[in-house]
């Protein structure tokens, strides 16, 4: 039960061939019996997850109608607000927040009729590659325990990977749910800037986080899609475009790839540091683009060597000012330290943040400072702009998607990584574009290194060409098998 | 020894008059109990998010047009980021860059009838912050956040000010411009209205800026005088001293009357403004500010102007039947319902505001312009006396009934039967022989006495004119 995926399980569970409780308990006994090795949940929510299912399951035997979402268990990111559940976004700082509200995102789930398991570990306010920066402990890659899921959505990746839950909600900032779903493999969509409502979304950088789906196939994560995105009132920077039920899953229909024209920018392959054994499976799955009817041909997008100067500069800009918010008056238990004066307050509050925050925190902060603000931010949306026109460039010439690597290498090692934070930043190198132009990324599986690891290819689009993604997705995933292996996890019965 | 001169430039803040706030659903209405008026938006809770109330946007372009300013068709909103208790985000929603509106100008009155021109920077919206409450019990301190996130305009001046009562006169126009377009209610004494004053000096005669104060925390046209002569003083002493003005932010203290340093330059908040990427770009539509300007009302200076030049009031009536856009209705309606201009004008400033402890309140006075001009026509006419109509006027207020009926019934029509006075004045006279006497022996003093001798017989009801020219007759 806990190998099917959100479209199945949705279908049978509709069908009563299966209860939604005892979907919803697999997944519990599955989480129960991993998540203390694999540290994929922050926060398990077994009575609510249960009741939902009852819900589910007395509707259906009353014969009352069921959303598309019947039953399947999923889970989300911390960062994801739910009403009445502690939302910390992996920090000590909002430890025992119990928001008042639900995101718009989540309130969609649940009015599709989705059971909510829980909350997933992430980095520390989603700033890191790795799920090591949480608060919580860092999570295990099912694949090599010894190695991180990836992140900031880790948590998600690895309990999808896993068959913790059916499929899980992200975010994705730089590549937050696309590069932990490669480390993982799974599959991770990225959402065009303002697809999905960002109300309730905990902000890492506004101008560039989108919440996003993490499923074992393309069209589960189409089905999530369809569930959560399309226009929303409460968030102004949503796009008015809607997304009609049925139409990205009926996308996911397609098997060959006549007539797309698939970019691959050289200075993506032609980048130093990417692993060979990355760079190998990754141009096997054009190969095998190729073979399904797709013209590849060669792009460029001259200006990705600024992209991540660019983006840790706006990125961290954003989250100075976002995480301003974080100052002891509202949020956390008051600190002994704190019942001074006002700055024995801030201090003592702020003095919370892990390493990683607080670094960008203060280069945020510097990079809007009165005499550095325009060589910095100012600099740096100037890049942004370029970059956005780069891709415009390639795709008004006539490509449909571009197809790269999603990471430059396959999951590392725990600790590896973690006293080099450029080269952690580095690592974003795949993905960040997408972010600074707001494009939808689709990361899959489509092979394994040489340390049978799994290794992600990506397909990014122009705005809103998320059904375009799916359906190039899709008829890759028809036309391989990387998308069934399953991490080699001790036996427990499930 | 040199003289200097003050240079001035006001950041006024004028509270809208909106029902909900600026980003979220939350009344705006003042006085409710602390923290009552909250929502998830206004408190800064984690992934909440603004959306702007579209009638910030249209008061806020309303008044820019009023003051002649240039309306951006794309503006930004931007955050300003500082870290105080009240401030829920850590940082509050403003204009930097790309305000709503830039370049207008102002006239402005003064009660010596000097009129000056005062340039406007520019406009921008923005919201406000929480109140902090210092000196709870166990001196704690204490947030109430119902104010955070209520729409402001900031109007920024340009360094056109010279003296502190010119100051002050800036901010009652401001205040009467944006009660005439309806944009806020102006209350003072509920904040609506509140001032940051830069200033400095520098000698006579140069064109060159002195290093200027800012000066905080002013909420009343009095404090903007004060606080302005305060700080001009404590300048030209330093200046007298030989000493330099250190440039600085300074706040007003009002109960002690002194205005105190808060921070130096090298202190200066870095506010770190970069745009909101919650919030999309404002882009206004031509053709809808268009009809913006066309709709609005006839704002309180092209109103004196008229008064002056069409109705021939003298200019510190019309600047004052003009302060209150509700005072200028009234007087406008008497003077559609037949009153004179001049004695509707005189009238209203001096008896009827005598009767109402707010100028804003003749709207719904007893006493309505009708009536009013009811009474001022029977004056006119000459059916009464300006003593008669002062004698009538509290009776009006007292029975709710009109000035011919209380005359009526009271007896208070003036007498303009010429037998029926002409028969009291030979009364008069032959019981007056020594001050007939008097008067005919060129004692013109005396006339006086007759006068007062058959207004006295008659109750005061005779016509004075009438009187006049009777004694004059038969004195003659």
């Amino acid at each position: 039960m806990t190998d099917l995926g959100a479209s199945d399980l949705a279908g049978r569970i509709r069908a009563r061939e299966v209860t939604a409780q005892a979907v919803t308990r697999a997944h519990l006994d599955r989480i129960a019996a991993l998540d203390s090795t694999l540290n994929s949940f922050i926060t398990v929510d077994a009575e609510g997850a249960l009741a939902s299912a009852r819900q589910v399951d007395q509707r259906l035997e009353r014969g009352e109608p069921v959303g598309p979402l019947c039953g399947v268990p999923v889970a989300l990111k911390d960062n994801l607000v739910t009403a009445g559940i502690e939302t910390t976004a992996g920090s000590r700082v909002l430890r025992g927040w119990r928001p008042p509200y639900d995101g718009t995102v989540v309130a969609r789930l649940r009015a599709a009729d989705a059971v909510l398991l829980g909350k997933l570990n992430m980095d520390e306010f989603a700033m890191g590659s790795s799920c090591e920066s949480s608060a919580h402990g860092p999570c295990r890659n099912p694949w090599d325990t010894g190695r991180v899921p990836g992140g900031s959505s880790g948590g998600a990746a690895a309990a999808v990977a896993a068959g913790l839950c059916a499929a899980a909600l992200g975010t994705d900032t730089g590549g937050s749910i696309r590069q932990p779903a490669s480390f993982c493999g799974v599959v991770g969509l990225k959402p065009t800037y303002g697809r999905v409502s960002r109300m309730g979304v905990i902000a890492f950088a506004s101008s560039l986080d989108q919440v996003g789906p993490l499923a074992r196939t393309v069209r589960d994560c189409a089905l999530l899609l369809e569930v959560i995105g399309g226009p929303d009132v409460k968030d102004s920077t949503c796009l008015p475009a809607p997304l009609q039920p049925g139409s990205l899953q009926q996308a996911c229909q397609r098997r060959e790839l006549k007539r797309l024209r698939v970019g691959i920018p050289r200075e993506y392959l032609d980048q130093g540091g990417l692993e060979p054994s990355v760079e190998r499976a990754v141009r096997e799955a054009i190969a095998t683009l190729a073979e399904l009817g797709a013209e590849v041909r060669d792009v460029s997008l001259p200006h990705t060597r600024y992209a991540i100067a660019a983006y840790y500069l706006i990125a961290t800009a954003e989250a100075s000012s976002n995480l301003a918010r974080y100052d002891g008056v509202r949020f956390g238990p008051t600190l002994p330290g704190a019942r001074g004066n006002l700055d024995q307050m801030y201090s003592a509050s702020r003095g919370e943040f892990g390493a990683e925050v607080k670094r960008r925190i203060m280069l945020g902060t510097f990079a809007l400072c009165a005499g550095y603000h325009d060589a910095y931010y100012g600099r740096a949306q100037r890049v942004r702009a370029l970059i956005q026109r780069d891709f415009q460039r390639v795709f008004d010439g006539g490509c449909d998607v571009i197809a790269c690597p999603t990471s430059p290498c396959s999951a590392f090692r725990l600790g590896q990584r973690l006293d080099d934070p450029l080269q952690m930043y580095l690592a974003d190198i795949f993905t960040i574009s997408c972010n600074l132009a707001g494009l939808p990324g689709l990361a899959l599986p489509c092979g394994l290194c040489d340390e049978g690891l799994p290794v992600g290819l990506q397909l990014l689009g122009p705005p809103l060409s998320e059904a375009t993604l799916l359906g190039a997705g899709a008829a890759y995933e028809h036309a391989t098998a990387w998308h069934t292996l399953r991490p080699p996890l001790d036996p427990v019965t499930s | 020894m040199i003289d200097h001169e003050a240079v001035i430039g006001l950041e006024v803040h004028v509270q809208l008059a909106t029902r909900s706030k600026i980003f979220c659903g939350c009344s705006t209405r003042f006085g409710a109990p602390p923290n009552t008026q909250i929502c998830t938006v206004c408190t800064g809770q984690p992934g909440a998010l603004p959306v702007l109330n579209r009638q910030v946007i249209e008061h806020a372009v309303r008044m820019a047009l009023a003051c002649g300013c240039t309306i951006r068709h794309r503006s930004r909103f931007a955050r300003k980021n500082y870290f105080y208790p009240d401030l829920p985000k850590g940082y509050q929603i403003s204009q930097y860059e790309r305000p709503l509106a830039e370049g207008g100008q102002l006239e402005v009155w003064l009660p010596t009838g000097e009129r000056s021109r005062v340039g406007i920077t520019r406009i921008h919206v923005e919201e406000d912050a929480g109140k902090s409450i210092h000196g709870a019990e166990g001196g704690q301190s204490r947030v109430d956040l119902n104010r955070a996130g209520v729409p402001l305009i900031e109007i920024v001046s340009e360094p056109d000010l010279r003296h502190p009562v010119q100051a002050a006169h800036y901010m009652r126009t401001l205040r009467g411009m944006v009660r005439a377009l309806g944009v806020s209610d102006g209350n003072m004494e509920q904040g609506s209205l509140r001032c940051d004053a830069n200033v400095s000096l520098r000698p006579v005669g140069t064109t060159r800026l002195g290093v200027k104060t800012e000066v905080k925390n002013i909420n009343s046209f009095r404090f903007v005088q004060h606080a302005l002569e305060y700080e001009i003083a404590r300048q030209s002493d330093v200046l007298r001293a030989g000493g330099v003005v250190r440039q600085e932010t300074r706040l007003w203290d009002a109960a002690a009357g002194v205005t105190r340093s808060m921070r130096s330059k090298e202190q200066a908040e870095d506010y770190r403004y970069f745009p909101d990427p919650d919030l999309p770009q404002v882009v206004l539509d031509p053709a809808w500010v268009e009809r913006l300007r066309h709709t609005l009302p006839e704002l309180p200076d092209a109103r004196r102007h008229r008064y002056v030049e069409q109705l021939g009031l003298p200019p510190d009536d019309a600047a004052a039947l003009t302060r209150e856009h509700e005072l200028a209705d009234y007087f406008e309606a008497t003077v559609a319902a037949g009153a004179a201009p001049r004695r509707a004008s005189s009238w209203i400033l001096t008896e009827l505001l005598a009767r109402v402890s707010d100028a804003r309140d003749v709207a719904r006075a007893r006493v309505t312009a009708e009536r009013l001009a009811g009474l001022l026509q029977l004056w006119d006419d000459g059916r009464i006396s300006s003593a008669l109509a002062k004698q009538i006027w509290p009776l009006m207020w007292d029975s709710a009934e009109d000035a011919q009926t209380i005359a009526r019934r009271e007896h208070l029509f003036q007498d303009s039967d010429g037998e029926v006075i002409e028969a009291q004045i030979r009364r008069v006279i032959e019981d007056n022989p020594q001050q007939v006497a008097q008067y005919r022996e060129g004692k013109q003093k005396v006339f006086g006495f007759f006068v007062g001798q058959v207004m006295r017989a008659t109750s005061g009801k005779a016509n004075p004119q009438l009187v006049n020219q009777l004694l004059r007759k038969l004195l003659d």
